[in-house]
């Protein structure tokens, strides 16, 4: 009786806690520890219990990415920061652009959808949103650029040659050529401000000679939901933590199978008394591939889980913000948006 | 927001220029409160960004309640995160990368 209540427990802590990969399918997908559903189990919303049981650890930082785990909350919050990181967090893009000249064989309309991609380095903090039917744009929430570029013959070049770098000036348009251009009092508001593409090699258009681009941009803020050009990461997601467990110990030859079923460094061959053992040895690095699966004798003798309140975030910024000012970011959107439900159930009566 | 239901114990929400995002931290932070016997959302048709959010309430309990409970324990959700993360940001934590 103690042992089947023992066993029950267990059964019911891995349907809490774990997401099981079947052979043909995925078991326990859905959160289910709402209170009512388990007696025995406190699960009540408590702000205390999920602040101690709650932490965040930065795993890797690089120049424009950063990965950092986020455990103890539920996938219904992992997934909104996931797509607020995505579609609502702000920034800086094209949006007007006014041709004045274009004489490349890059259509007018392609040219401006080209120019609406690239990224602009610009904090988009320090800007409003420009108002709905607001044509002119002022200088709290608008940018301007400018590109002005004619391609020439170099009278220079030899005679044979076929390099068109040798043969013509300016014949690449490149997002270095882009300039900004002040508006009104920017250049007091933002002194030290150097507002260009965050990358400089980025080609917009061929010319040959003869052939000009001059180009009038407006920036404005914006968020992805409108146009996935406002988009400020490259990319976003996650993923939950593989929790990989042996049921029986796995030995000789089929250890070796083991370990070539998953990812390099997750399974690792120990000598215990001259036996080679199948250990699980970093679990994280697995891919999940499910090769297991395919080999009747190992399927049994594997529980493929993941843990279900561990997120393994990745994000990855185009270069506007940098990664961290993102995460933040996005968490106080979500904060904004809850901050306005609650102000409007407070100020209009319900009936 | 537009509330209408029988009594105040089942109440539809519409919530409007929202989506998943909120909604489904909205549930999830509604459904853990032991009052509630019943909490969903739904989005009425793609094209539009409108939630239908409803809640029922067992006992007496105003559904409003429930649902300014769950605003309020998702901001204090996000406000720790903030910090955790925040505090996980400085210096001294990142020293030990």
């Amino acid at each position: 009786p103690l042992a089947a209540a023992m066993a029950a427990k267990r059964g019911t802590d891995e349907m809490r806690d774990r997401v099981v990969l079947g052979e043909f399918g995925v078991r326990n997908v859905h959160t289910t520890d709402f209170p009512g559903n388990y007696p025995g189990y406190e699960d009540a919303w408590d702000q205390r219990r999920f602040e101690e049981a709650f932490r965040v650890d930065i795993i890797r930082e690089e120049e424009g990415a950063l990965e950092f785990d986020m455990v103890g909350i539920d996938a219904a919050i992992a997934n909104a920061f996931r797509r607020i990181l995505l579609a609502e967090v702000p920034t800086m893009a094209v949006e007007k652009v006014f041709v004045y000249n274009n004489t490349s064989i890059v259509q007018d309309e392609i040219l401006a959808h080209r120019l609406g991609l690239i990224p602009i380095r610009a904090d988009p903090r320090l800007f409003e949103y420009r108002n709905q039917g607001d044509e002119e744009g002022t200088e709290i929430d608008t940018l301007q650029f400018q590109l002005k570029i004619k391609c020439r013959r170099n009278p220079q070049a030899a005679k044979e040659s076929s390099d068109p770098n040798e043969l013509y000036f300016n014949h690449k348009v490149y997002s270095k050529h882009m300039t900004w251009v002040p508006l009104g009092n920017q250049t007091d508001l933002f002194p030290d401000a150097d507002f260009r593409p965050v990358h400089d090699d980025i080609l917009i258009a061929l010319l040959r000679p003869g052939q000009e681009i001059d180009v009038l941009m407006h920036c404005v803020k914006g968020i992805g939901k409108d146009h996935a050009k406002f988009s400020p990461v490259a990319t976003a997601s996650y993923r939950l933590l593989p929790d990989i467990t042996l049921l029986q110990p796995i030995e000789d030859e089929a250890a070796e199978v083991l370990q070539k079923c998953f990812s390099p460094g997750v399974i690792e061959i120990q000598n215990i008394k001259g036996k080679k053992v199948a250990r699980v040895a970093n679990a994280r690095l697995d891919t999940f591939s499910r090769e297991v699966f395919r080999h009747d004798g190992l399927k049994n003798l594997v529980r493929l889980a993941r843990v279900r309140n561990h997120y393994i975030f990745s994000v990855e910024s185009t270069g506007i913000l940098p990664p961290d000012v993102l995460v933040s970011e996005a968490i106080k959107i979500l904060m904004g948006k809850c901050q306005r439900f609650l102000n409007e159930l407070d100020s209009v009566p319900m009936e | 927001v537009q509330a209408d239901g029988t009594d105040g114990n089942c109440v539809t929400f519409v919530l409007h220029d929202e989506d998943h995002t909120l909604g489904n931290s909205l549930r999830y932070m509604v459904m853990k409160n032991p009052d509630v016997e019943f909490c969903g959302y739904c989005i009425t048709h793609p094209s539009e960004s409108k939630i239908n959010f409803r809640i029922q309430t067992r006992g007496a309990l105003p559904a409003v309640e429930p649902f300014r409970k769950g605003l309020n324990d998702l901001m204090g959700v996000c406000q720790h995160v903030l910090n955790t993360f925040e505090v996980r940001l400085l210096p001294e934590e990142r020293r030990g990368l």
